[in-house]
């Protein structure tokens, strides 16, 4: 967020209203963890529908066991040859398909999928990156545990090292695509649900222009004002919003020092509002003129 | 500011800013925000539901109102930008506007019109496109199968090599005449049969896939998985010519065969369209070129797998339970079929839709 150094992972997309939206690329640890999520829920789920049925099967098999399936015990055994087929391979595509396109792992990480060109994101897409996970993920997982072993001897070396480049793809490009991404042209970015937060002008020392606490009102120079810019106006906001008492005294501290006031004690909060509200009105008074001025290193 | 961190984390936060009276507002960046922020709330609402996959109960009004609530928040984005520090509403603002235009410009279509689409139309379309493709491997599967045949033929020890032994149980060079029959034979009855197709769909969808992602890397291992798969046909195909039972043995394979090779060929052609578009992606971009070849990939990808469903239900039933002239009369039936409905059927023509 912080505007001195430029995001590497932001990329920009114009919306046919003229809009710049910024969208940011999921970072690779978040996608590995959304995986993770998603794999320990299908093992799960995989694992309870195999119990399940195999208790069912057992109920079922009771009287002729050995010979002869019975037609129930061999239904259930097609149901479930099916259902894992269609689990490993049906819960990425359907989930992905869905409005917000994301599995359940990729939902609570914060990510979704995206089509690169900022259309849709249609089936084939969703089925093309996806049919591409079985040799990113699974075929170097098994090579990398049967290759130490020997059995397969150089091939499989020669084989784990090669589908390690597939699984070691998304670190071999910026946007962090791996191969079914390539392929499929989507991109996978982070999808933020954030909440409005209450507006700060509404409430405290900035509507009554004085303190609760003592009654003083604060009124600051234009000496004292242009001393900080929008950097240290977008901190002040967030201590002011998560409202730590001992960040509060600190931040109050560093500014009276800054500013050459002599630092009080007791009503830090009416005075740190009191200064974010005025300098606010004078940097976004400055914004309707065209001038900003980034941080405090900004001579403007 | 804690309590709520965990229901923002999990998408279910509301708007917590209670209305608050415009004029008390000190700045002038509040003033607007509090004037719009029941506008953006109202498309959150709509948002929310629209993710939740919660259509049916919305009115009209609602659904009217997606694409004016989009935009308004749009513009109130640009101005914010411009005309207010506030950094938790333009968060918010950003946010808002991002997961309005996911929904407003990628509007989705249900699983039954893509399936209505897919199977009207595109799927044939998609097919014809990896025309050159398919001749590939089309030519590469009968290569393997030759070279398995004339490996065998000239050294049996051959066949130990290529076939695996799963394969190789009676089905030995060398072995009587009875006993290849016998692995032939018509069963009796249908017990157990339809685990068996559950089974090989499950084994042989595997395998297309793997053909398919394997055409990523230029299309080579495509190829050398279709030589090696067809070499190993070649070597049975000598085995059973040797005893003189070549006939029985292409209808019991054909019977499910047509549509199981067709399908594998298509699964080797769709990869092999990748990974040939990557290698040589002509005017476009490499990714441009990647991302158009993946797609119609993934249609070829989608009909592959439907055609191994019906390979499998074929290989289990009418194989096992019909006799010679039966199963060749199915397996050209099914050839016939799917030439038919690939490369005769052009559906609804649709070349403006994306």
């Amino acid at each position: 967020m912080s505007p001195a150094v430029p995001d590497k992972r932001l990329r920009q997309l114009v919306t046919p209203e003229g809009v710049a939206l910024s969208f940011r690329i999921a970072s690779r640890s978040a996608r590995a963890g959304a995986l993770m999520l998603d794999i320990v829920l299908l093992t799960v789920i995989g694992i309870v529908v195999t119990i399940a049925l195999f208790s069912l099967l057992g109920t079922l098999g009771e009287p002729g066991e050995g010979a002869d399936p019975s037609g129930a015990g061999e239904f259930l055994v097609v149901l479930w040859t099916l259902f894992w087929f269609l689990l490993w391979n049906g819960y990425f595509m359907l989930m992905e398909l869905g409005p917000r396109g994301a599995t359940f792992g990729k939902r609570v990480v914060g990510i979704r999928v995206a089509a690169r060109d900022g259309g849709r994101l249609t089936a084939e897409a969703v089925l093309a990156r996806n049919l591409l996970r079985d040799i990113e993920l699974f075929m170097p997982l098994v090579l990398l545990m049967v290759a130490p072993s020997g059995d397969a001897g150089n091939a499989g070396f020669a084989a784990a090292g090669w589908f390690l480049v597939f699984m070691l793809f998304p670190f071999f490009n910026r946007d962090g695509l791996r191969a079914g991404d390539l392929v499929a042209g989507t991109w996978v970015v982070e999808a933020p649900r954030t909440r409005l937060a209450q507006a700060l002008s509404t409430q405290g020392a900035m509507r009554d222009h004085a303190s609760d606490v003592t009654g003083a009102a604060y009124r600051f120079g234009e000496a004292e004002l242009s001393v900080y810019g929008e950097h240290e106006l977008q901190t002040l906001e967030r201590v002011l919003r998560e409202g730590r008492p001992d960040a509060l005294a600190a931040v109050h501290e560093a500014i009276c020092r800054k500013i050459g006031w002599e630092p009080g004690a007791g009503d830090e909060r009416a005075f740190l509002e009191a200064f974010y509200a005025q300098l606010r009105a004078r940097l976004e008074g400055g914004m309707r003129f065209g001038k900003r001025k980034k941080d405090k290193f900004d001579d403007r | 500011m804690k309590a709520p961190m965990l229901s923002a984390l999990l998408g279910r936060g509301k708007v917590a800013a209670p209305p608050a009276d415009v004029a008390q507002a000190a700045l002038r960046s509040d003033r607007f925000r509090l004037e719009r922020e029941g506008e953006w709330a109202r498309l959150e609402a709509i948002l929310d539901r629209i993710e939740k996959g919660r259509l049916r109960g919305m009115s009209d009004e609602d659904v009217m109102a997606l694409p004016v609530l989009y935009r308004t928040a749009a513009s109130s984005l640009a101005v914010a930008r411009e005309t207010s520090l506030d950094a938790a509403t333009l968060a918010y603002l950003e946010a808002l506007v991002q997961r309005a235009w996911f929904q407003v410009y990628g509007p989705r279509e249900g699983m039954v019109a893509w399936l209505r689409r897919f199977l009207g139309g595109d799927l044939s379309r998609a097919v014809r496109e990896v025309w050159l493709d398919s001749c590939i491997a089309l030519f590469v599967m009968v290569m393997g199968a030759v070279a398995g045949w004339l490996l065998v033929a000239r050294d049996q020890d051959w066949y130990f090599a290529l076939v695996p032994t799963q394969f190789a149980d009676t089905r030995v060079p060398g072995a009587s005449r009875e006993a290849l029959l016998e692995t032939l034979k018509v069963e009796e009855q249908a017990g157990g049969l339809s685990a068996f197709a559950a089974y090989l769909f499950q084994n042989n969808a595997g395998v297309a896939i793997l053909a398919f992602a394997l055409g990523f890397a230029f299309g080579v291992p495509t190829l050398m998985l279709l030589a090696q798969n067809m070499a190993i046909l070649g070597a049975m195909l000598w085995l059973y010519h040797d005893a003189g039972l070549l006939w029985p043995f292409l209808a019991w394979l054909g019977v499910h065969g047509t549509t199981e090779l067709f399908a594998i060929l298509l699964a080797g052609a769709a990869g092999l369209h990748i990974g040939r578009t990557m290698a040589f992606p002509g005017q476009r971009s490499v990714m441009a070129a990647a991302a158009e070849a993946g797609q119609r990939g993934a249609q070829v990808m989608a009909g592959v797998v439907l055609m191994l469903m019906f390979a499998a239900v074929l290989e289990a039933f009418p194989r096992q339970l019909a006799g010679t002239e039966a199963r060749a009369i199915i397996g050209l039936f099914m050839l016939a079929m799917w030439l038919a409905y690939f490369y005769a059927f052009r559906g609804r023509d649709r070349t403006g839709a994306a």
